[in-house]
């Protein structure tokens, strides 16, 4: 029984430890450079400046609908990299593992990672595993940083949306944070949703190669979904935003499920879409390019950056009314009454 | 679930919209329909309906959040209970919002940060779970909640019993409705015309319970769904009733409410609680509003179980409107707490905690 689970002595940098990186983690990530075993990676950069972000992986249940949390954690880095335009180059991954943690479990999490590195083209090439005592962590804990170059001199940031830009979206929102929900809360959907998890860099490269500096804005709605985003681009732009609810894609089911829970799917965070925000004159074409990558198919045109009430994102909602459109604060939570 | 469409249909919206405006232009006064549920006040903020009415028909909140309207008294004990008085190891299990709400001196967030052991419930039968799991812990689920939520919890304590759990208990702060309505419309300088009853709550009550409250009061009592065309429809019922003189209690819910309600779910409800008077944040202590165990199940009492009658009630916090509010004699950004020192991210009172709060609500959608 206590070969299939994680001990403490997995991490203890014995015998043990060794055994685990070759059993599981050399198995999966084969990127000549890790393979060399040392602590840290040398790597050849072409030219360019430098994208570096790092974050960190919690997620209850660890397998969801669509993905899990090792996927997550190799998209998730390597959507942040290229929200600046940036080519992801290569990623570092680091698991703190719970005592009793089932090798198993942690085997499928490692393949689904280097499967998602290897289709979104970016290397893995340096890891670190810790294992604390039972109650410490829950389950595991991956965090990810990632390194990709910037080309030519791109200024693609949350401080570019100027007045008259568009505002693009690559699909339906909340898919993500209902897959996950769903699952954690055991409610049975009629049609499951699965999260919309998924490496954007290739549709970001396509549009930056065409576009240059008419692309303003790039960002990934997360945690705090669209709204939070949207909200955060006005502050740091200084404009206003307005949107049409009647244009952003939400899901039936989707839709179904925040009714029966309370949730505003603005504010539900997504793992594998884009918020665009383009020159008017390039936003046609954006949405082409968006609309021709098998994870923009569903792209559309959402709304208009403005001179009016800068800071603040309206959205003119299907009643024909206009409401604003503030950052999500505190946890979205399923409601009581 | 496509049949949602139908009830965010733009032309219906319109037409809806038209007729309210038609109604409430034959009555030359302002017209006050209280939304008593708090998952009404986020959806027409949603939907951004307050902006689309005629400027004489005003929409205020009532105290229809379950969070909102526990009072400070049953806020202590609630957290007493992390770290109950005689010592025993509990684990308390709660709906979200609860544990951000400040007590006197402290909230069940700060406990739980400071080691005690707070879970995030999404249904009691994750409390049933936890008890199970552990049997050196008394598991104590924070009952709160109206009528929607209660009949499950009375549900998990009959299945407690069957199955013989003997460390789980609930700390009633349950809240009956149609009372509060009742001490709403008997409060002095509420100038309430009608109310827009909550669905949820209705699907359980049944549109009967109300009719007591619209003929003695002559208030029209109307039914609404959640989505943004049962709203409208709602409060265009209200207006042709009030044109008209009328004072009925409707159901536009009728996909999901009946007249009797949900017989069963109320008898288990009865089965295992009665009646007793409860203290309300901002209303005070109306009778019979709130749920306390009968004597038979008394053994699942927190209340008895951990002796919190001896817990000391505590007093709102300083400069809170938070009563005010529940009672619709102020709109929230009138608090001079409001956006400044009380926010979601800082709340002091517990209707900018809650998710269904006014102020909370006010505050994201029309700072
Ligand atoms: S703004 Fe804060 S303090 Fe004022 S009434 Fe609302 S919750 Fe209470």
């Amino acid at each position: 029984m206590s070969d299939n689970i994680i001990l403490l002595s997995h991490g203890a940098g014995g015998k043990k430890s060794s055994e685990l990186t070759e059993k599981v983690f050399l198995k999966h990530f084969t990127d000549p450079a890790l393979l060399e075993l040392n602590d840290m990676a040398v790597l050849e950069l072409p030219p360019g400046r430098l994208s570096i972000s790092t974050d960190t992986y919690v997620i209850d249940p660890i397998f969801f609908p669509g993905g899990d949390i090792g996927s997550l954690a190799v998209h998730g880095t390597v959507n942040d990299v290229a929200m600046s335009g940036a080519r992801p180059i290569a990623l570092s991954a680091g698991f703190v593992l719970e005592e009793g943690l089932s090798i198993a479990d942690l085997e499928r999490i490692a393949a689904s990672m280097a499967r998602a590195a290897g289709q979104a083209g970016v290397r893995i090439v340096t890891a670190d595993t810790k294992v604390v005592p039972r109650g410490a962590a829950d389950k595991l804990f991956i965090n990810t940083t990632g390194i990709g170059v910037i080309p030519g001199n791109l200024e693609i940031g949350g401080g570019q949306a100027s007045e008259g830009d568009r505002v693009l979206i690559s699909g339906t929102i909340g898919d993500h944070g209902i897959a996950v929900a769903s699952s954690r809360e055991g409610i049975d959907l009629t049609t499951p949703v699965v999260s919309d998890s998924a490496p954007l860099n290739g549709m970001i490269g396509e549009l930056v190669a065409s576009l240059g500096s008419d692309i303003h804005v790039l960002r990934d709605p997360t945690r705090g979904g669209l709204a939070t985003v949207l909200s955060e681009i006005a502050s740091h732009s200084s404009v206003g935003i307005a949107i049409q609810e009647s244009a952003i894609p939400v899901r039936d089911t989707v839709r179904g499920a925040c009714e029966l829970l309370g949730y505003d799917p603005l504010y539900l965070a997504n793992e594998g879409k884009l918020v665009v925000v383009a020159a008017e004159k390039a936003h046609e074409e954006a949405l082409r390019i968006m609309q021709n990558h098998p994870y923009g198919s569903d792209a559309v045109l959402i709304g208009t950056v403005t001179g009016e009430r800068p800071g603040k994102v309206v959205l003119n909602t299907l009643m024909g009314g206009t409401r604003l459109v503030d950052k999500l604060s505190g946890e979205m939570l399923p409601r009581i009454c | 679930m496509k049949y949602l469409d139908e009830y965010r249909d733009p032309r219906v919206a319109k037409a809806l919209l038209e007729k309210i405006h038609g109604s409430a232009g034959r009555i030359d006064r302002e017209i006050r329909i209280m939304e008593i549920c708090g998952s009404h006040t986020v959806s027409i903020f949603r939907a951004g309906i307050k902006s689309l009415l005629p400027e004489n028909v005003r929409l205020v909140s009532g105290p229809g959040c379950p969070v909102c309207v526990t009072a400070m008294s049953d806020m202590d004990r609630m957290i007493a209970l992390a770290s109950p008085p005689d010592g025993t190891d509990t684990l308390v299990a709660t709906f979200g919002d609860m544990i951000r709400v400040p007590g006197t001196k402290t909230s069940l967030e700060a406990e739980m940060a400071s080691g005690a052991d707070v879970r995030i419930a999404t249904s009691p039968l994750d409390a049933v779970m936890w008890a199970r799991k552990h049997f050196e812990k008394s598991v104590v689920f924070l009952g709160v909640g109206f009528e929607t939520t209660s009949p499950t919890i009375a549900a998990t304590v009959l299945k407690a019993r069957k199955s013989g759990l003997k460390n789980l208990f609930v700390y009633p702060a349950f809240k009956l409705l149609p009372p509060a309505l009742v001490a709403l419309l008997e409060t002095p300088d509420i100038a309430i015309d009608g109310f827009l009853c909550p669905g949820h709550v209705s699907v359980m009550l049944g549109a009967d319970a109300y009719r007591p409250v619209a003929a003695r009061y002559e208030k029209p009592c109307v039914i609404a769904g959640f989505e943004p065309i049962d709203i409208l429809l709602g409060i265009s019922n209200i207006c042709d009733q009030l044109a008209e003189n009328k004072h009925e209690v409707a159901n536009a819910y009728g996909r999901a409410v009946s007249n009797g309600g949900n017989v069963k779910a109320m008898g288990i409800l009865d089965q295992v609680f009665e009646p007793v008077d409860a203290p309300w944040r901002g209303l005070g202590t109306i009778p019979a509003s709130g749920l306390g165990f009968r004597e038979e199940f008394a053994a699942y009492d927190a209340i008895r179980r951990f002796g919190l009658d001896s817990v000391e009630a505590g007093s709102e916090p300083k400069g809170c409107a938070c009563g005010e509010v529940l009672r619709g004699l102020m709109d929230p950004p009138r608090c001079p707490l409001f956006g400044k020192a009380c926010t979601p991210d800082s709340p002091v009172g517990s209707c900018m905690v809650s998710s269904e709060g006014s102020c909370a609500a006010w505050y994201k959608y029309s700072s």
